[in-house]
Order: structure tokens, then C-alpha cells, then sequence
């Protein structure tokens, strides 16, 4: 009897086994506790044009770590961990800034648009690092992309000589602040992210082959997978995530800061992965898991501040929701409560 | 074919045992040990005694309960029933930590130490010299040097353990085994990395450590090495005794068939299925050549041709190169030396890949490691290889998928018949038919299938044997690697013989018997000599 009662309805049976449920009722959970904070708090708002509320500011502010999270899922998924997502979104961020800087027309589209290409064409150079190293070297990932973690801020330092860079050029703040067809083009961009990373994961077969090479790598090269280019691509993938991400940072506070640009992103971002059902081992990812996992992170930090939690309390705050929704999640431990929960001696009727 | 004469002992029922008692008591008796795991018997009233100053070999096939038999002795597994006797005392080991107490020393197969310590903190790690409130380095080297010497081995004890060949290493562990006053010393797979060279210099130590009074139990698959070493021995099947034995009044012949011990006489009447009639072998042109294709610890030098329409049946051992050679065709490991020659290619393979767009398909016997994707579905494991030669940005289109899958799945009889079914949740031969169905999606010219049948039920088996015998018919190269002779004699058309890492012999089947093959693999015929030494 130590199984855990089912519920009959067969829609809700599939709703509870699909991994993504859980994360969606934190979310919810969270949004009631807001709503009894303040019962305004779902509303939205169209001001020029341009919709307002925490909803929207929800979904912009988790546009980051959301990009950072899809790179991180599939690097996850071949078994690796990327650890030097906020270096390079800090790199990203000051190759960016300097450009625009240093341009003879520093308030032009064009060398907006120039900035973020070189950054992401860095970025592609950055996850073939990251790549090379784990691929070709075979150096753990953890170790490998450590290296990056903490020789990357250096390298942002160098590259804004250890200042705050500050830019005027307001294409280069749209892509922070700005709002195509009502919505903030930040989540836009994520989501269009989002649903590139899908089409290619499950519309072409990378998707299968990265959980192939995950789930088992040997197997994987005795059927002729090439592991080495998958995870080599993956590196690099992640990479162009983490530098997007950079950008966006960047762009809302105007300025590159080495320090404290996407500090502790690869955080926030593994943390969306797992709370999004994909397991840390490797093997089967889930990307809408990512995708609500980001959004849930996001929808904790505006509800810390929305209820008025005292500031000292907030990292240990947060620290008890995820370990919260990780023990919903693990199968494991819904049994034991449940067992615990259940009235002694009277063993509940188990539909057949 | 010389006709051998049944040993009539292996065959009955109970254990046999030597005629000439020794006149000592033995240092360790183990008595009626069994053990099961979670209901299934491992070890069933196994007997076993190793005398001082003995090589005391145990034998049998994989599985057959040797390494249950250690553990029960060194006390990892608890045992069910029966006893342990030490020096006339019972005892009840508990952890590898209270037999070593008690002088009972193991050296495992893989070297259990830490390479980047020298040599000499290796051996005395946890019991350290020690002066001034810190290690005494210099007493520290002296005491392993000394230790080193009584065994005559001339290795620097400052130098780091990882600047020396595994052989060394395995010396050294042996060295610290028995720098603890080890009374018994058990020597696990140890020679199964070394080369002729280092396996001599790792005998004269046990012949030392022999002089000295030790109980040595050795375990190898190489039967050279048993017969050469070895005083005693004792022989397990299917975790029963079936008997011990005094190496100069055995053969090899005799133990290998205590070792796969079947009712001889019955298997030699199964005919072939396949006659060699079916053969459509074109002799002027294989459609896989391999010449002198070597690679350092794991096969000597072999040659093979492979031609169309024709099974090629491997027997030997386990560890007698049978599933090395497999590899190094499939390029799952990349040979030393040689030349492969399929189709245009000339060369070596570097990796499977290379191998698969060739036309060659292999089947691993690690089911679980090499092969299944547990957590993707069956259909996902089927399409893999096929998939990775198109390439990721080339999916099979869904209705060749499910054309593929259906047609596989029916042509198989895999159950479930579930394309979404997860790999983890089908039978082992049903897993092993998947497989199949992986590298038929490939069509493969060439068919290599190590241990296809292994660890599967009677009726997946024969389907697997009906299909291979189908296969070859429509004109694939087959190469059939078995444990069970009588498998490889029913389908082959060809057969080699593997024995310690080298090709052997390489005979047609016409009218081959098991008793034949398991002569050659003995050793006591040995009809041509390898070419390459």
C-alpha cells in the first residue's frame, strides 16, 4: 500500500505524470499568494499602445535567464553543465558597449546592429572553447567550463578596461526596453528563441541524437553518432544563448559592467532546467519545462518583493520555495508524505 | 580430427576430487558455501581449500560464481549457509577490512591505487613510518624498498606509481597485498593487461611469495598461464562445485570440459541447420579482408576474409580474443597494426562511424552498456543508426519511420509490438531483437554479432538463429561470435578458434564436432600455426 492513491480521471492521471505540471501549480501557488498581497496584482494595462503590469514584467524580466536556461537544457541533456554563461554574458555585454562606444556614430541602428553581431560572433568563439575542452579534451564539463567562469569576467574587465561602460544609442536599449505589436520585444525575442531551439530540437533529429548521446554515449558512438560534433555544437549553442542573454542585460542598464552582468545566471538558469523536469544526468530534456521553469523563478523574485519580504530574508526565502517545489517534484517523496498523511490502520481503497 | 576419449568423471553427478590427500591440513576451508541474491542462487554448497604454499587456481566460465566465491571469502557478501574455516578456527568476515586483519589479501583485475603517490606511499599508505610527529619519508622508502626486494623487484620506491606500466603497478599492489603478513593472497584477472614479458615477472613473484608459505588463489582465463603456474585447482559451473583437481594430473581438455561441461554426446548429434551447400561464397573476391590486424594487450595478429552469403562461426574462451577481434573489424577499437580491406577502402578503421559507411554492422555482447538507449523508445533505438549516418538536419521523414518501424517490429515479432514503448521496459530478447532491427535498417553487407543469444529465452533464441541462418542466405557476411559451441557449429559455415588473444585454427564445418573444437581450444591439436608472432 505504500503506492500513492491515483486519481481515476484519465486526463488528470496524464496531467500529474507529465513533469511539467508541478512547476506550473508553483507558479500558480505563487500567483494566489500575490493576488492575496494585492488583488490588482493580474492586471494589465494598455498605456501608448504598449501593454504594462506584472504579468508583462513577469515575462520580460525572465527573458534571460530563460535564453541562458534553452542553451543550458541541451547542454544538460549530453550530460555537461556550462558554468561560464555569466561570463559570457558579461563578455557579450562589454564587446557590445565598447564597439558602440568607440563608433565614429555611436547613436546609429547600424552600429548597434554591428555591436551585437561581433558579440555573438565572440560568443561562437567563447563555446568553441568551452566545446573544444570538453569534446576533444574530454575534461569534465563542471571543471572545463569553470575555467571560463572565472577567467571570462577578467576577460569582459580587460575588454572595458575594469569601467563601467555606459552607451547612449537607443536601438541598442530596444532590445531591453522596446515594444513590437504591444509586447516588450525582450519577450519576443525569448519566445521566438524558444521556439527555434524547439524546431530544431524535435523538428530535426538533434534533438534525439543529443539524448541518445546522453542517456548512453557509448552506445551512442557504436551506432555511428558523431558525440564529439553534437556536444562540440551544444557548447556553442549555449554560448549564443548566454551572449543574447548578455545583450539584453546590457541593454537595460545602458551600460557593461564585468562584475556584476549575469552574475550568477548559470545559476538561476540550471535551477530553471531542473525545476522544468530535466534531469541533471543527462538524457531526456523537456524545453516548455525550461520555459516554465524560468518563468517561475522570475514570478518568486517579484512575489518576495511584492509581499514585503524583509531583504535579509530574501536569498533564504527563495531557498525554501525551490526546495519545496524540487521535493513535489521527486516522485519519492510525494509517496512518503503521502503515506504519512494517510489515516493508519485503514488502508484507502486503490482503484484497480 | 582426433577422437578424444570422455572423461567419464566430469560428467557424472557429484564433485570430483584428487586421489593423493595431502599430507598438510589446509589453511582455509571453505564448506558447503551458498549464497543467492534475491532469491536466485549464486553460489550452491561450494566447497573449497587452499593450502599453504599452493597455487590453488579457480576455474570456470563467466558467471560461474569465482568472483561470489572471493567475496564470500573476503567477506564483501554475507553468506547463506556453510562455513569458513581459518587456520582450524570459524570465522565470520564481515567487511574486506576484517579478513585482511585476519591475513587475507585480494588484488583485483583494475589496480585499486592512487597513481599520483610514489610507489613507496602506495605500499605503506595508512601505516606510514612515522618521526617527529610527521611521515618518515626516508624510512618510509626503506621499508618499501626492503619489501620490494624480498620479492626480486627492482622498482624505485620514490618514483610515482603512475610513471609505471600497469604491469608494474600490479606489482606493486601485490607487494603491498602481501607486506601486511598476508597468509593468502587472492590474485584476481591479474594477468589479464600484461604481456608474455610482465606476466613471466608477476609468476616469479608468486612462485616467491609460493616459497614463502602463501596461499595463492588464482584466477584467470587464460588456461596456458593456469597450467603453468598453478598446483590445484577447482572448477565451478553455474555456481556449483565441480571439482577440484591437481594441475599435474589434469588437461586442458579435461578442465575445459568441466568448465562448459554439457552432455557431450547429445550435442554432437544436432545436425546443422545451415549446410554448406547454401554457401554461395565467391572465393576471388571477400567482401571484408583482414591482414595481420593486431592491437597490444588484446589480439595478436589475425587474418580473416569474409565473403557473401557465408557464416562465419568464432569459438574460444572469453578473453581469447573472440570479441577483441570483432572490435578492431567494427573499428571499436583501433588497431595497432594491419590492414582492413572492404569495398575501396584500404586501411584501418578509427571509428565506428567509418566502419558503418562501409557496410559493416556490429552487434556488441554488453547489451546494456554498447547497445540499448534505455530511456528512448523503441523506435527511437531501432531508427538510431540509420539516423546518425543521415546526419541530425536530415530526420527520416515519418512515413519511411513508420514504415520502418512497422515493418521490423512484425519481421522480429518484437513485443510489445509498441513503437513508443520505452527500451528499458522490453525483455532482453526482445531488447537484443531491436538491436537487430537497428543494423538491418542500415543493410549491412557485413554482419558482425557478438553474443547475440546471451542472456535471452529459448524462443527468442532460435527466432535469432532462424534469422541469422535467413540473412546470410539472402548473401550477408555473417560473423557469429557464441560462447555455446553447439550454436556456432549449427549455423557456421566457416569456423575459427580463438585461444589466448590469437587465431588458432581456422577449419570449414564439415561434420566439426564440439569435442573438436574444444581440443583446439584447449590446445591439445594445433593444426596451423599462427602466422604472425
Amino acid at each position: 500500500m505504500s503506492e500513492p492513491a491515483r486519481p481515476a480521471n484519465p486526463l488528470l492521471r496524464r496531467l500529474t505524470g507529465s513533469p511539467v505540471v508541478w512547476p506550473i501549480l508553483a507558479v500558480a501557488a505563487l500567483i494566489v499568494v500575490d493576488l492575496i498581497a494585492n488583488p490588482d496584482f493580474l492586471a494589465v494595462r494598455m498605456q501608448d499602445g504598449h501593454l504594462y503590469g506584472n504579468v508583462v514584467d513577469i515575462a520580460r524580466n525572465s527573458a534571460p535567464v530563460l535564453l541562458v536556461a534553452l542553451g543550458m537544457t541541451l547542454v544538460i541533456a549530453t550530460r555537461g553543465i556550462d558554468l561560464s554563461v555569466g561570463a559570457i554574458a558579461a563578455i557579450a555585454g562589454a564587446v557590445a558597449c565598447v564597439y558602440i562606444v568607440n563608433a565614429p556614430a555611436q547613436s546609429a541602428a547600424s552600429t548597434a546592429l554591428q555591436a551585437c553581431v561581433l558579440a555573438m560572433a565572440a560568443c561562437v568563439g567563447l563555446g568553441l572553447w568551452n566545446g573544444f575542452l570538453v569534446s576533444v579534451l574530454g575534461i569534465q564539463p563542471i571543471i572545463a567550463t569553470l575555467v571560463l567562469m572565472t577567467a571570462g569576467r577578467g576577460i569582459a574587465m580587460l575588454i572595458t578596461d575594469a569601467q563601467i561602460t555606459t552607451v547612449h544609442n537607443s536601438s541598442f536599449e530596444f532590445l531591453s526596453s522596446g515594444f513590437v505589436l504591444t509586447l516588450p520585444f525582450a519577450i519576443l525575442v525569448a519566445l521566438a528563441l524558444f521556439g527555434l531551439t524547439g524546431l530544431l530540437a524535435r523538428r530535426t533529429a538533434l534533438g534525439m541524437l543529443i539524448e541518445a548521446v546522453g542517456i548512453n554515449p557509448e552506445a551512442s558512438r557504436l551506432a555511428g553518432i558523431r558525440a564529439r560534433t553534437i556536444v562540440w555544437t551544444v557548447y556553442v549553442f549555449s554560448a549564443l544563448c548566454a551572449g543574447l542573454a548578455g545583450l539584453m542585460i546590457s541593454a537595460n542598464t545602458s551600460a557593461a559592467d564585468a562584475n556584476s552582468n549575469g552574475l550568477w545566471i548559470e545559476l538561476d538558469a540550471i535551477l530553471a532546467v531542473v525545476i522544468g523536469g530535466t534531469s541533471l544526468a543527462g538524457g531526456r530534456f523537456s524545453l516548455t519545462g525550461t520555459l516554465v521553469g524560468a518563468l517561475f523563478i522570475q514570478t518568486l523574485r517579484t512575489t518576495i518583493n511584492s509581499i514585503g519580504i524583509p531583504s535579509e530574508f530574501n536569498y533564504l526565502f527563495k531557498a525554501i520555495v525551490v526546495i519545496a517545489v524540487c521535493l513535489i517534484q521527486s516522485a519519492k517523496a510525494r509517496a512518503l508524505v503521502g503515506s504519512l498523511l494517510r489515516p493508519r490502520g485503514k488502508p484507502q481503497a486503490v482503484p484497480a | 580430427m582426433k577422437q578424444v576419449e570422455l572423461p567419464a568423471k566430469s560428467l557424472t553427478g557429484g564433485p570430483v576430487y584428487p586421489t593423493d590427500e595431502p599430507t598438510g591440513t589446509p589453511l582455509v576451508e571453505m564448506a558447503g558455501i551458498s549464497i543467492a541474491f534475491g532469491g536466485v542462487p549464486a553460489l550452491a554448497d561450494v566447497s573449497l581449500r587452499l593450502f599453504p604454499g599452493e597455487v590453488h587456481a579457480l576455474m570456470g566460465e563467466n558467471g560461474a560464481g569465482k568472483s561470489t566465491m572471493i567475496k564470500a571469502l573476503t567477506g564483501v557478501y554475507p553468506i547463506d549457509s556453510g562455513r569458513v574455516v581459518l587456520d582450524g578456527q570459524e570465522r565470520h568476515f564481515h567487511s574486506p577490512a576484517d579478513s585482511q586483519q585476519a591475513g587475507i589479501s585480494t588484488v583485483y583485475q583494475e589496480v585499486n591505487l592512487c597513481t599520483n603517490l610514489t610507489v613507496a606511499e602506495n605500499m605503506m599508505l595508512g601505516r606510514e613510518p612515522r618521526r617527529f610527529g610527521g611521515i618518515d619519508r626516508r624510512g618510509m622508502n626503506r621499508a618499501a624498498r626492503a619489501i620490494l626486494e624480498r620479492l626480486g623487484l627492482d622498482i624505485d620506491p620514490a618514483s610515482a606509481l603512475g610513471a609505471h606500466p600497469i604491469a608494474v603497478q600490479q606489482l606493486v599492489a601485490i607487494a603491498r597485498a602481501v607486506s601486511v603478513d598476508a597468509r593468502v593472497l587472492i590474485l584476481d584477472e591479474p594477468t589479464s593487461s600484461l604481456d608474455t614479458d610482465e606476466v613471466a615477472k608477476l609468476f616469479d613473484v608468486m612462485r616467491t611469495l609460493r616459497e614463502r608459505g602463501v596461499a595463492i588463489v588464482f584466477v584467470s582465463h587464460f588456461l596456458d598461464q593456469v597450467f603453468e603456474i598453478s598446483d590445484r585447482m577447482t572448477v565451478l559451473r553455474n555456481g556449483q562445485l565441480v571439482g577440484e583437481v591437481l594441475t599435474h594430473e589434469t588437461t586442458q581438455l579435461d578442465v575445459v570440459r568441466m568448465m562448459i561441461g554439457r552432455e557431450l554426446e547429445v550435442l554432437e548429434r544436432l545436425d546443422r541447420e545451415v549446410s554448406s551447400a547454401s554457401s554461395t561464397a565467391d572465393a576471388d573476391r571477400p567482401v571484408l579482408k583482414a591482414l595481420g590486424v593486431s592491437r597490444k594487450g588484446s589480439l595478436q595478429a589475425v587474418d580473416l576474409s569474409l565473403y557473401e552469403g557465408e557464416v562465419v562461426g568464432v569459438a574460444g574462451l572469453l578473453g581469447s580474443g573472440r570479441t577483441e577481434l570483432a572490435r578492431l573489424l567494427f573499428g571499436a577499437d583501433v588497431a595497432d597494426t594491419g590492414e582492413l580491406s572492404v569495398r575501396d577502402h584500404r586501411g584501418r578503421f578509427r571509428t565506428p562511424r567509418q566502419a558503418i559507411q562501409r557496410k559493416i554492422a556490429f552487434s556488441s555482447e554488453n547489451r546494456r552498456e554498447d547497445g540499448v538507449i534505455e530511456d528512448l523508445t523503441v523506435a527511437d533505438n531501432m531508427l538510431l543508426a540509420l539516423q546518425a549516418a543521415r546526419g541530425w538536419l536530415r530526420p527520416i521523414p515519418a512515413a519511411m519511420r513508420n514504415k520502418l518501424v512497422r515493418e521490423y517490429l512484425e519481421a522480429l515479432d518484437i513485443r510489445p509490438a509498441d513503437p513508443n514503448a520505452l527500451m528499458r521496459t522490453l525483455s532482453g530478447g526482445n531488447q537484443q531483437k531491436v538491436l537487430l532491427a537497428r543494423w538491418l535498417i542500415t543493410q549491412p553487407e557485413v554482419l558482425i554479432l557478438d553474443e547475440p543469444t546471451r542472456g535471452i529465452d529459448i524462443g527468442a533464441k532460435a527466432q535469432i538463429q532462424q534469422l541469422v541462418a535467413d540473412l546470410a542466405r539472402r548473401g550477408l557476411a555473417v560473423v557469429f561470435i557464441s560462447a555455446e559451441l553447439e550454436e556456432v557449429l549449427r549455423l557456421s559455415d566457416r569456423l575459427v578458434v580463438m585461444r589466448d588473444r590469437r587465431k588458432v585454427d581456422e577449419l570449414p564445418n564439415d561434420d566439426v564436432k564440439v569435442s573438436d573444437i574444444l581440443e583446439i581450444i584447449a590446445g591439445s591439436v594445433r593444426t596451423e600455426e599462427p602466422i604472425h608472432e
